[in-house]
């Protein structure tokens, strides 16, 4: 055993086996898209195995392909790819974000879409109704996404309060807060100025923050992915990432958040203020939420369909499959975003390459997502498999019996907790199919 | 050693040289274990001693390594639980397997239930429950749902379980410590009856006066090894505990007189609502702690103990009354000013409110420190301070415990979580220690230890206001004894010249002193 030790250590770790467990959901849900794609293939009249072949290439590498050279797919590095991939992942990384911080302190916040929407309708009315011919557009950008973060906090507070002053469930209450900003939001366009009337076949659409020279800059980025939309979005996203992680693990807030979400009553018995910290990390959750609609109209190319709003953005939703999926771990979110606009990218190159449709992607997202509420079910399955092979388990002191006794309550609780997930995750779709 | 071709009709279950190990530890080592048939034999052992494991042997969960397993003196294999079922091995867990909206008959057949042409026949159910009722004189309201009848009645349901399933062989883990003193006796009593009727029981306890009273013989564990078997008769408490432990226990703690000095904390007219009624869970309650002693609020559970402590800290809110700590009014402070102003609080419940459970040790450890300037910096958390602390803590107040610092406190065992609170608690050297059934489910290595430390405090010149059931932890430990009963303290004695007797008097309500006219 010692030989090994480093390495036996390294698997021992919690660290190691949620990843280990999330890789494998990952791995599963394209084991599944590659089947879905094969039975299609060989089903449908138009496609062949060979386009099976290519379809399931381009599933796992679409990021990377450069498009058809006599008759067969090539892949190379293509910044456009790319580049739009980061500008997809920047809305999911803040919504994903959102949903893992409140979980982390114990709520479930499935309430990013309507967070999301709060701040979009924020964002906009600031970066469009201030004349940038009066104040310089970067000043204006600034006030846009601040003024959007606290929006998406005044929305994301509304369930945290009902939740610590009434005990009101906090998924009931997100998911009346949802439609209400949909509704709200809706009404609140129809009555503006803001309708983009010059271009009349447009009806329905937002002037663009393009419009009023508001928009983020691009960083240089647009020079390393020719061709993209990516802008400095996503620079801000992973800043945003980073600080969460540093606010969550580093910081005595932090740590009361997660007493409040690991330990309401003993939280209470410390002396933590458990109802602000509620109100609080939902505030947090929300202006990320918010953050993500913000930047994602910010970019100024990006245009807001207003009057189909009575459904919900689809980016709010996807945060819960991007939290479950990095098991709440905020640089988890960053890959784990960036691997769900991936996943876009390559059904869009299914689409234009191949006679399959984009649809395939979301049938394989659709299983990772399944599979990312089982991760932690995965993650136990992964320990006790290694429990019974080797492991010299708990080395020192603990060479008391009753350990056998608290892995199996740890199981237990990992199984319910895995189950909490399951429901999130099930909710989560059932509201987005809506 | 016993040749089992002569004792075939003596012993029931024997299990004879049973080792089963687990990577890097040996749970057991070497332990044989014999059941006489209609015996109560009770199995001792410290926590981690091997008990449990060595009854998932019995009931199949685990394969031993060596050894062998006989039901009258035939060799048999216990590969699963229904193995174990099908010898008629039953078990009472600690943790009742009761469906809580399922009536008591459900619960009994459950899992055993007749049926004809698969309709269940509760009617013949309810027959034989009953007469196994009448039979072991344990009568319970068999349509009652389990989440109305208390906890003692909730064991009844087990224990019938057993019965319903015609088990030989009943296991009891650890039962009594869920149970009020009243429930215990009955219990007892129960216990005696089924050994009576030919059932053999194995009691599963750490609890030395239920030993001495129930059983007919002892066998003992400490850390996976076997100490020996003993007559209950020939041996006393001091001789098993030293058996368990390893070493003299002290079970009657050592102490001085109390020297009370200052008054730390005073209550006057104290009163808490109560969650069930409309009334008062605590009425109008009036006393002081001094520095330098020990005053016990003894009583039996469900007398407002609970709601009085949580007002007091702060937990809950109060309904009148002032409450004076160190010459300040805290009646309306929050939480922690009171545990600022010089309060701490080892709660009733270590995983409810003493342990973030899923907190490493060292984060429990700061619990109530941690926004202290040591612990961080401009909100930023120290972690070498935290870590020099944390070891500082666990080596001084011996919290043991698999990694260190970083344990998650979940993993460990009962006593050291509670060891790690009362260490967390006592260094905050604050002049009042609200303890909280502070040994409740612990062994008796741990209660010697904790009980050593609030003596210790109570010398350094302490208030310590003790809450307890236990009636040994409140004549050992108390320099007064005040004695609550239906929210009301009803006497005030003093350990050294009143009786258990008399004191279980005043906990029923049986008898009480005006205490208005006392305190005038």
């Amino acid at each position: 055993m010692k030989k090994d030790g480093k390495l036996a250590a390294f698997w021992r770790k919690d660290a190691t086996r949620t990843v280990m467990a999330s890789l494998i959901s990952i791995l599963i849900g394209l084991a599944v898209g590659a089947v879905v794609i094969l039975i299609t293939g060989l089903t449908s009249e138009s496609l062949s195995l060979k386009s099976a072949w290519e379809g399931i290439q381009l599933m796992v590498l679409g990021l990377f392909s450069t498009g058809r050279e006599a008759g067969a797919l090539t892949f190379g590095f293509n910044g456009t790819n790319i580049g739009n991939m980061l500008f997809r992942a920047t809305p999911l990384i803040l919504t994903g974000l959102s949903v893992a911080v409140a979980f982390k302190t114990g709520l479930f916040n499935i309430g990013a879409p309507g967070q999301y929407l709060a701040g979009t309708a924020a964002t906009l009315f600031i970066a469009l109704e201030i004349p940038s011919s009066v104040v310089p557009p970067w000043i204006i950008w600034i006030l846009a996404f601040l003024g959007g973060m606290a929006a998406g906090a005044v929305w994301g507070a509304i369930p945290g309060m009902l939740k610590a002053f009434l005990n009101i469930n906090e998924v009931l209450a997100c998911i009346m807060t949802n439609w209400i900003a949909a509704n709200v939001v809706t009404w609140v366009f129809d009555v503006s100025n803001l309708k983009n009337v010059v271009e009349n076949s447009k009806s329905g659409y937002i002037y663009t923050t393009a419009y009023n020279n508001v928009q983020t800059p691009k960083l240089g980025l647009d020079k390393l992915f020719p061709g993209s939309q990516v802008n400095g979005g996503i620079i801000i996203a992973i800043v945003l990432a980073i600080l969460v992680y540093i606010m969550l693990t580093k910081t005595t807030f932090g740590y009361e958040l997660k007493a409040c979400g690991a330990n309401r009553y003993a939280a209470k018995y410390a002396g933590i203020k458990e109802k602000r910290s509620i109100v609080l990390s939902m505030a947090i959750a929300g202006a990320l939420a918010a953050a993500a609609g913000s930047l994602y109209y910010l970019s100024g190319n990006t245009e807001f369909y207003w009057s189909s709003y009575q459904s919900l953005p689809d980016a709010g939703f996807t945060g819960i499959p991007v939290a479950l999926l990095a098991a709440n771990n905020p640089i988890g979110v960053i890959f784990t975003a960036m691997f769900m606009s991936m996943l876009d990218i390559a059904g869009l190159q299914l689409t234009n390459l191949t006679a399959y449709n984009e649809y395939i992607t979301d049938v394989i997202i659709a299983v990772i997502v399944y599979l990312s509420a089982f991760s932690l079910v995965i993650k136990m399955w992964i320990s006790g498999r290694k429990k019974r092979a080797a492991a010299p388990a708990e080395p020192v002191a603990a060479a008391e019996a009753d350990t056998a006794e608290t892995e199996a309550e740890t199981a237990a609780e990992i199984a319910a907790e895995a189950e909490t997930q399951t429901d999130a995750a099930d909710a989560g779709k059932e509201a987005s199919e809506q | 050693m016993p040749d089992s071709e002569h004792t075939e009709s003596e012993y029931i279950i024997e299990m004879l040289h049973i080792t089963k190990e687990f990577p890097g530890i040996i749970a057991n080592d070497d332990i044989t274990l014999q059941l006489r048939r209609g015996e109560i034999h009770a199995l001792l052992g410290e926590n981690g001693a091997g008990k449990s494991t060595l009854m998932s042997v019995l009931f199949g969960l685990y394969q031993p390594e060596a050894g062998e397993i006989r039901k009258n003196g035939q060799t048999v294999k216990i590969n699963n639980p229904n193995d174990a079922t099908a010898l008629h091995i039953g078990m009472v867990h600690q943790h009742f397997q009761l469906v809580e909206v399922f009536t008591v008959l459900d619960n009994i057949i459950l899992g055993a239930e007749d049926t004809k042409l698969g309709f269940l026949q509760k009617k013949e159910a309810r027959k034989r429950v009953e007469a196994l009722e009448e039979q072991y004189g344990l009568h319970v309201d068999l349509d009652a749902k389990i989440e109305d009848i208390t906890v003692g009645m909730q064991q009844r349901v087990e224990i019938l379980k057993m019965l319903y399933r015609d088990n030989e062989i009943l296991i009891f883990d650890e039962p009594t410590a869920v149970l009020t003193p009243q429930e215990i006796d009955e219990l007892m009593h129960t216990m005696r009856n089924l050994a009576k009727e030919g059932k053999s029981i194995l009691f599963i306890s750490h609890k030395l006066n239920e030993i001495m009273e129930v059983s007919d013989r002892v066998t003992v564990l400490r850390k996976g090894k076997y100490v020996g078997t003993i007559d209950t008769k020939a041996t006393s408490k001091e001789e098993l505990s030293r058996m368990m432990v390893g070493r003299p226990v002290q079970l009657v703690v050592e102490k001085g007189p109390a020297q009370p000095k200052e008054p730390i904390l005073t209550l006057e007219n104290f009163s808490v609502p109560s969650h069930l009624h409309k009334g008062d869970a605590v009425k109008d309650v009036s006393f002081t702690v001094h520095a330098g002693e020990i005053v016990c609020v003894a009583g039996i559970d469900g007398n407002g103990q609970t709601e009085f402590v949580q007002a007091l800290t702060g937990l809950e809110r109060s309904s009148g009354g002032t409450i004076t700590l160190c010459g300040q009014d805290v009646t309306h402070a929050s939480i922690r000013s009171r545990s600022q102003t010089g309060m701490s609080h080892i709660p009733e419940d270590r995983h409810k409110h003493g342990l973030v459970l899923n907190y490493t040790l060292e984060q429990n450890l700061v619990l109530q420190k941690y926004y202290e300037p040591r612990f961080q910096n401009h909100g930023f958390i120290r972690f070498d301070e935290v870590r020099t602390y944390a070891e500082q803590l666990i080596e001084q107040y011996d919290v043991r415990s698999g990694q260190g610092p970083v344990t998650i406190a979940r993993s460990m065992s009962g006593g050291n979580q509670q060891k790690a609170i009362v260490a967390r608690e006592i260094d905050r050297d604050l002049p009042l220690i609200v303890a909280v059934q502070p040994t409740r489910g612990l062994d008796v290595g741990a209660i010697e230890y904790i009980h050593g430390q609030l003596v210790a405090q109570r010398d350094a010149g302490k208030a310590v206001l003790l809450v307890s059931l236990e009636l040994d932890e409140v004549m050992n430990l108390s320099d007064r004894i005040l004695v609550m009963y239906e929210g009301e303290i009803v006497g005030e004695l003093d350990p050294k010249t009143t009786t258990v007797e008399e004191l279980g008097l005043y906990m029923a309500g049986a008898k009480r002193q005006n205490m208005k006219e006392e305190s005038a």
